[in-house]
């Protein structure tokens, strides 16, 4: 997809070392605002000069060095305003004024990187504020990208990430890798948050959607740039395969109008098969580690259904197996919403009715269109299709997604034709 | 998904025109300037995607098409019980805080600056992302 221009290889280079430079500059200055200020018009002024002047032959150094002089300038600007000049001396550290050596940046620049990933999911962000400073941060996007994508007004989007800087600097989150145990506290923020932007994106291509497919792209190599420094870590990597086995799906799950593909419907020779055997091989060596986690375990019920060559060669017992783990890993209702379907699929339809009684009562999930759409699938599966249309069409009118809508009326409507002829 | 918007309606349960007219002038004030601050203190947590405010119904034409496609009007609706006043369209984390917001809205001051407690209806807008459907 992406073509290889030099404009188009400066943008990705750019988007590579944006949130190196900027944990750099972070890291001498201590002040996230201001730093982001700077890195943003190192970065404008990159774009500008590379394609006319060529690559320089330190690109991160170039960056880190425009950027801190950037915000020399600033302080020395607001200093010698509030006439307090011994502040400048302060805040620029000596070793600024050399440029530091490629092998130095190197090594300090990713980790940097990381660290960055880190602060901006802190837990004392919002899910929101911290899905969007994540974005603008580590992954380099324009405030007014990130609002398209979200489809909100880009003053929205501006007034969110300012407040989520404050709440960094209000929170006093120093910025360096928190320790070994608070990073395990936090990482589990950090994987929701790149999850979120990956499920954001990963949705109906249709019309302004187009601009979301990026939001799965850019969560998907923030991730991997995760993995590649904490390769150790089973969740870390669970979420990786996850993304890979959900987005090699992308091709299949919409039809020419936008509307929603089930799976047993797919047409699985869209697939990305690269993607599933990376992505089954991930979650292959994450799992043989022990310690298993709830995105390993959700990739590898994703990996059975990507590795069925047709619906009806999915392995359900497996992944009802499967569903049994996640059951003890996580109380979310919905898990055991869908392992009812995998009951369905291997004791039959009645079974997995059976199950949803319960279900019923959880307040999470009564007034929830997934409890209908699974009790209209199930009853559908039983032959009471009477029965299921009342559900189809009562899931539709409590779906928030159009193409979800669509799909479900098409369904009520099908099966209450078929009834009737 | 992390945020989802609601469309925020207040309705006018009142008769005839918008009875705010002919309340005292501190307390159309007061009304206002609540409004204006409400307006502003969405859009520096982030959430607004858009607010207005509507003409009274006494503005308001029903259009239809014709036959031949082209527009037919009516209206005045003099005898309309209740009618939007205005919208807010915020993006927020849960619906609970869209109802926050609502009851918020609802408890702008009126006449005496006591608060009117309108109802406002609050309408999720669609467009979340579908989930994995179910096979």
């Amino acid at each position: 997809m992406r073509s290889s221009s030099p404009g188009s290889r400066i943008e990705h280079l750019l988007r590579e070392l944006a949130p190196r430079v900027l944990g750099s500059v972070i890291r001498r200055f201590h002040d996230f605002a201001a730093s982001e200020d700077a890195v943003q018009e190192a970065l404008m002024a990159a774009a500008e000069q590379w394609p006319r002047e060529g690559l320089p032959d330190n690109p991160h150094g170039w960056l880190l060095q425009v950027a801190a002089r950037r915000i020399t300038d600033q302080a020395r600007a607001e200093s010698a305003r509030r006439r307090r000049e011994e502040l400048v001396v302060s805040l620029v550290p000596p070793e600024l004024q050399l440029v530091s050596s490629p092998d130095d940046d190197e090594m300090t620049g990713r980790d940097d990187a990381l660290v960055l990933l880190f602060m901006c999911c802190h837990p004392a962000l919002s899910t929101a504020s911290a899905v969007a400073l994540t974005l603008r941060a580590v992954g380099g996007l324009t405030t007014a990208e990130i609002a398209r994508a979200f489809l909100v007004p880009e003053a929205t989007m501006a007034q969110r990430i300012s407040r989520a800087k404050q709440g960094i600097k209000a929170s006093g989150v120093a910025f360096e890798l928190p320790s070994v145990e608070e990073r395990a506290r936090r990482l589990g923020a950090v994987l929701h948050v790149l999850y979120l932007v990956f499920s954001e994106g990963y949705t109906a291509s249709s019309g302004e959607a187009l601009h979301r497919c990026d939001l799965s792209g850019e969560a998907l190599r923030l991730t991997r740039l995760l993995h590649a420094r904490l390769p150790e870590d089973g969740e870390v990597t669970g979420l990786l395969a996850l993304m890979l086995l959900t987005d090699a799906r992308r091709a299949a799950r919409t039809g020419p109008s936008g509307e929603a593909i089930p799976l047993p419907e797919q047409d699985r020779s869209l697939w990305d098969a690269e993607a599933i055997a990376e992505g089954v091989a991930l979650v292959t060596e994450a799992l043989s580690r022990g310690s298993v986690g709830e995105y390993q375990v959700q990739a590898a019920i994703a990996a059975v259904h990507d590795e069925a060559k047709r619906a009806e060669d999915t392995d359900w017992p497996q992944i009802l197996g499967l569903y049994d783990v996640l059951m003890r890993l996580s109380d979310n209702p919905m898990v055991a919403l869908n392992r009812a379907v995998a009951v369905a699929m291997v004791e039959g339809a009645e079974a997995g009715l059976a199950l949803l009684g319960p279900l019923e009562a959880d307040p999470r999930l009564s007034e929830h269109h997934r409890l209908d759409v699974v009790r209209a699938h199930l009853l559908e599966q039983a032959g009471r299709h009477e029965d299921a249309v009342t559900y189809y069409r009562r899931a539709a009118g409590r779906t928030a997604s159009i193409p979800e809508r669509n799909h479900l009326l098409t369904r009520a409507a099908r099966l209450a034709d078929g009834g009737r002829a | 998904m992390p945020t989802v918007k609601y469309l925020l309606m207040m309705n006018h349960a009142g008769k005839g025109s918008y009875e705010l007219a002919s309340w005292p002038r501190k307390d159309i004030q007061a009304h206002i300037a609540f409004m204006m601050n409400f307006a502003k203190k969405l859009g520096a947590s982030g959430e607004l995607v858009a607010a207005e405010g509507l003409a009274g119904p006494d503005q308001a034409r029903r259009v239809r098409a014709g036959a031949d496609g082209r527009p037919i009007t009516d209206g005045v609706f003099a005898e309309t019980k209740e009618f939007l006043v205005g919208y807010w369209m915020v993006d927020v984390e849960s619906p609970e805080r869209a109802y926050e917001i609502a009851a918020e809205a609802s408890a702008a001051p009126g006449r005496d600056g006591v608060p009117l407690n309108m109802p406002i209806e609050v309408r999720q807008v669609m467009s979340a992302p579908p989930p994995d459907l179910m096979p």
